[in-house]
């Protein structure tokens, strides 16, 4: 019988689907786990994205502070927390969101930025305040970079959250490590397509809302704009 | 020739002369890994030369190598280390091809990498099956008192608190501890099956930590967020956290031996008395002494820190 064959027996058995260690649970497990790291990451990189965005300031340390932290090895990290903190849920979970930081807030930081000037400066000649300015003109527009960056974000944590099983936590990442562990590829390779999976699915969802949540009038604009003054345009694409 | 102009003539000379050039630059590129084969003989099977010594790929089984070729080369047997082959797949067959003389291994595993089906666990049961298992033209020396074994650990605290000195005593009171140790523990034979079978011993929960034993199973051990941690009897956090290592009487965990693996055609009876006064005097306590130098903050290079060792035991100056 081949690998193919066996893991789709491994899938068939009824054993997987049942249980605190059945693949619903693990499942569950590993989208709590992707939408708390979500959660703390984003309220940590939004608002200083949309800052540094807004006002220009402090983009050279951002910039540097966000590349740092993608060089650092997410189990590394996991190790050196537990180390610190014990194990428990929260220290593979700061481990994943210093990994998710840097997507985030770039995304949240290049949308702003990336705003076109002269809508910012419209926007002030009109009376708005700063917060007005931000809320309107410049969130709006800085949507669909936003959301691209969510979306990496996700992306990545979905992939790497498999990383908390290796200290005692739950989710899909059990398979890859219990497996690895016993020498059993058919439970590793059933944990790497639900992983993948679920990468495909939940990122399929968020294309659907990113197209959904960009106002009309923004898309519309876009293309109008790039239709008739293909200069504006092409600076627009540089940026 | 003779019709070519000067300038021509040059040009042909300089070309012949860089073709020469590139030509002695490959043969210098080539010769070098030639040379390492021809003079490879020396220390190649069969042929009488130095003893080879190798060593698994960590660092315990580094310094027991060192120690090896240490005590030889003491009694006038010249030998030479081959540190960090690999693992047991390749050295025992680096030792059936000749390539490695003598290798330190561990009896238990050693015994269930030739036959996996063996179903001895007392050390005397072991050294008993292990001959027969071995392929043609290798054997085993007398094992060292020295082992390295899965073992499950205890704070002195919890030890006191439950009246733990075996794993025995902690059959009655396992519903109230939780484990935790590499994930492949919750499967294994030896592990929570062997558990429940040997010592009727279910945990409260297990929790699966997966450094074998390291600094975080450590973390979680003295910080009381487990009671009970598989631990190997030679890490050296043992002994520097006053860990109690709870007997086995019914070899729950198989025994684990340190012994010289050797080709028996090259490891004649002076050498395999050496390695037999080696193996006396090892102890557990010397390999987490020797672990905690060549693992530890201190980093010390393993030939150094068995250099000491053969020194202490008067057998090396």
């Amino acid at each position: 019988m081949n690998i193919i064959e066996l893991v789709a027996q491994w899938f068939a058995d009824p054993a997987q689907w049942s249980g605190p260690a059945g693949i619903p649970v693990r499942l569950a497990e590993h989208l709590a786990y992707t939408g708390l790291t979500l959660l703390i990451a984003g309220a940590i990189a939004v608002p200083i994205g949309m800052y540094v965005g807004h006002t220009g300031k402090g983009r050279i340390a951002v910039v540097g502070a966000a590349s740092a932290l993608r060089a650092l090895p997410t189990l590394g990290l996991l190790t050196l927390f537990v180390l610190l903190m014990g194990l428990g849920l929260m220290p593979p979970i700061w481990a994943l969101v210093i990994l998710t930081i840097p997507p985030l807030l770039a995304g949240a930081y290049s949308g702003i930025a990336a705003v076109d000037p002269t809508l910012v400066d419209a926007a002030r000649g009109l009376g708005m305040t700063e917060w007005q300015v931000l809320a309107k003109v410049e969130l709006p527009n800085a949507l669909p970079v936003l959301l691209g960056g969510l979306r990496a974000a996700v992306l990545q944590v979905i992939a790497t959250v498999a990383v908390v099983a290796y200290i005692n936590l739950g989710g899909l990442g059990r398979y890859l490590i219990d497996g690895l562990a016993i020498s059993d590829p058919v439970r590793m390779f059933g944990g790497a397509i639900l992983i993948a999976l679920l990468a495909l699915v939940v990122d399929g969802i968020l294309a659907v809302v990113q197209k959904f949540a960009v106002s009309p009038g923004l898309a519309d604009r876009r293309r109008r704009k790039r239709r008739e003054t293909p200069t504006v345009g092409a600076v627009q694409g540089g940026m | 020739m003779k019709n070519l102009s000067p300038a021509r003539r040059s040009i042909i000379t300089a070309a012949a002369a860089s073709a020469l050039a590139l030509g002695l630059s490959a043969c210098g590129a080539n010769s070098n890994p030639l040379e390492e084969d021809t003079a490879g003989p020396a220390a190649s099977p069969g042929v009488s030369g130095p003893l080879v010594v190798g060593s698994a790929n960590f660092p315990e089984s580094q310094v027991i190598g060192e120690i090896y070729a240490g005590a030889l080369n003491a009694a006038g047997i010249e030998a030479t280390t081959k540190p960090g082959i690999g693992s047991r797949e390749v050295y025992v067959k680096a030792v059936e091809e000749g390539s490695v003389d003598v290798i330190p291994d561990y009896s238990g595993n050693l015994l269930l990498f030739l036959d996996p089906e063996a179903t001895a666990a007392s050390a005397d049961e072991i050294m008993e099956a292990l001959p027969a298992a071995l392929p043609e033209g290798l054997s085993v020396l007398e094992p060292s008192p020295a082992e390295n074994k899965d073992a499950m650990v205890v704070t002195k605290a919890t030890a006191e608190k439950y009246q733990l000195s075996s794993i025995e005593d902690m059959g009655p009171v396992c519903d109230e501890l939780v484990l935790g140790a590499n994930p492949e523990f919750a499967e294994r034979g030896y592990g929570l099956p062997g558990l429940k079978e040997n010592y009727g011993c279910e945990p409260k929960s297990f929790e699966p930590i997966n450094d074998a034993g390291g600094p975080a199973t450590l973390k979680a051990l003295i910080t009381d967020q487990i009671q009970v941690a598989d631990i190997y009897t030679t890490t050296p956090s043992i002994e520097d956290n006053d860990l109690v290592v709870l007997e086995d009487p019914k070899n729950n965990f198989i025994a684990q031996q340190v012994l010289p693996l050797v080709s028996s055609a090259s490891v004649g009876e002076e050498a395999t008395q050496v390695l037999n006064e080696v193996s006396a005097a090892l102890t557990t306590e010397d390999l987490i002494d020797l672990n905690r130098q060549v693992s530890g903050d201190e980093k010390r290079n393993p030939a150094d820190a068995a250099a000491d060792w053969l020194k202490e035991k008067g057998l090396a100056e």
